[in-house]
């Protein structure tokens, strides 16, 4: 009730503050599994791309998130946890499998939206990607991998920053990847980059 | 309530109504896809137009603080739309953040305070000099001027120029007292029954361009008839004023021309950015830059020449 009520308020502010648009360029929501990839500008990027995705779809998919920052502070706990439906992820090296609450999920049959960067980046275009991506993929080869490019999040929230500048920030839906029964993991990374990179050309209006 | 605003709106909606009506007889007629896809453009004009005129009505009936928060929020959808398609970097955000979270809560409370003297000099001297300062902080000097002059630009355009339209609510006219909501009216009507008459005449009579680079939908036939039409209107509603009928048309010549000025430079500014329409929130208007591009012009005309020979 008080995260439905909190929910919806998160989602009103983002929506006023930096509009955040879906854009399905390449594929249609869907409520077959998917693993969306994005390009990591801010913190606002989980919340933004999960409050583009349809209402329906909102309730079986997870946004992984680094439990470091996330997890830090009981109320982003709660933000991440109960309003988002977070998964969070221990990112530091040494544990186990960071990614084994996120193989629950996909278990699951449920989707996930993950940051194959690992990090915020200070570009608009995203950096290289971690491995993280392709075991999912081949572990996961029923889901569909869906990149999604998020425009301009990383000026209207950089890091360090404490407040979002209004800025319309769209959130583009590309065509979903298949990893190749041969295809190696850093050909595969590349090719899910670039299909990340080609969501950042203007699309026609229309 | 004043019967002058219930004739006002009571008219608005009779010429709404009568657009409605005829845009869909238009649109059940057998057509070709060009002539079809105006007609489905126009449709989207008008009811974005109801949209509009309910919003004023909330806002005239609610009286002047809820005037001042929808110029606000429409100062913020605009600066909005402005920055998004400037490309500022992530070293800018400081600007950026003082423009929206600073600039437009104080520009429209020194409205709503009555402080005439900061209002005039609130953004052109003090945003002047705190944005850059702001932007330098964090170290980064490429495109120094330029990135500086763009936040500037628009906090400008969007803020300072828009504000003077319910600026008008301070101004005092002898024996008009508390007729001010009825010269924003005058104002905005103006500003857009000019845009839309120079739209329809340019449709219906346009031959020469004015600009083809910058705007090639402008041309000297919508501009004269759609003016000279404008004029006439505003002629005619000299009753809400404080101005005589031949003083109410130049005062709504002065309109369409600032109108016509600040459409032209805002659609220039627009493609030296790349783009055909400032966004996509209103159905049928593009952003609403596109809607107030002729406002922030003629808006501080209005505002200081009504001050100037009329107010006390």
């Amino acid at each position: 009730m008080m995260a439905a009520l909190l929910r919806r308020l998160l989602i009103g502010a983002t929506r006023f503050l930096v509009g955040g648009h879906a854009r399905w360029v390449g594929t249609q929501p869907s409520h077959v599994q998917r693993i969306y990839f994005a390009n990591h500008g801010s913190h606002l990027d989980t919340i933004l791309l999960w409050a583009a995705l349809p209402g329906e779809l909102r309730r079986t998919t997870h946004p992984v998130a680094a439990a470091d920052y996330w997890g830090a502070t009981p109320s982003r706990r709660f933000v991440a946890r109960e309003i988002l439906n977070c998964v969070l992820i221990d990112r530091k090296k040494g544990s186990a499998d960071p990614l084994e609450p996120v193989r629950a999920v996909l278990a699951r049959g449920e989707s996930i939206v993950i940051f194959p960067e690992g990090t915020r980046g200070t570009e608009p275009l995203p950096g290289p990607f971690k491995s993280g991506l392709f075991n999912l993929g081949r572990t996961f080869p029923e889901a569909e991998l869906v990149p999604v490019y998020l425009d301009n999040l990383s000026r209207a929230f950089p890091k360090g920053a404490w407040l979002p500048a209004p800025i319309s920030c769209s959130v583009r839906f590309g065509e979903p990847l298949r990893i190749g029964p041969e295809e190696e993991r850093e050909a595969f990374l590349e090719r899910a980059r670039s299909a990340v990179i080609a969501l950042s050309k203007p699309v026609p209006q229309g | 309530m004043d019967t002058r605003i219930l004739v006002l709106f009571g008219g608005l909606i009779a010429i709404l109504a009568t657009a409605s009506v005829v845009g869909y007889a238009l649109s059940r007629r057998d057509a070709t896809a060009e002539a079809r896809a105006t007609v489905a453009n126009l449709n989207a004009r008008v009811r974005a137009w109801w949209l509009m005129v309910a919003i004023f009505a909330v806002a005239f009936l609610l009286g002047k603080g809820v005037t001042l928060v929808l110029f606000a929020l429409t100062s913020f959808y605009c600066l909005r739309e402005f920055i998004t398609l400037t490309p500022t970097r992530p070293a800018d955000h400081r600007a950026v953040a003082a423009a929206f979270y600073l600039f437009i809560p104080l520009q429209y409370w020194l409205i709503w305070a009555d402080w005439l003297s900061v209002f005039t000099i609130a953004i052109p001297v003090y945003a002047f000099l705190l944005l850059p300062v702001l932007a330098v902080l964090s170290g980064e000097t490429q495109d120094f001027l330029q990135r500086t002059a763009k936040i500037q630009w628009g906090l400008m355009l969007t803020v300072y120029c828009i504000s003077h339209a319910p600026a008008l609510l301070l101004l005092d006219v002898p024996g008009h007292e508390g007729d001010n909501f009825l010269w924003l009216f005058f104002l905005i009507a103006t500003v857009q029954l000019s845009d839309v008459l120079q739209y329809v005449f340019g449709k219906l009579f346009g031959r020469r361009k004015v600009a083809p680079r910058v705007s090639p939908s402008k041309t000297w036939e919508g501009l004269i008839g759609g003016g000279l039409s404008a004029m006439g209107i505003g002629a005619a509603l000299f009753w809400i004023t404080p101005f005589t009928p031949v003083e109410a048309a130049a005062m709504a010549f002065v309109i369409v021309l600032a109108g016509f000025c600040g459409g032209l430079v805002l659609s220039a500014i627009k493609r030296s950015l790349g783009a055909k329409d400032w966004g996509t929130m209103i159905e049928g208007h593009g952003g609403a830059l596109d809607r107030m591009d002729s406002v922030t012009f003629a808006a501080p005309l209005f505002f200081h020449l009504t001050n100037y020979f009329f107010a006390t």
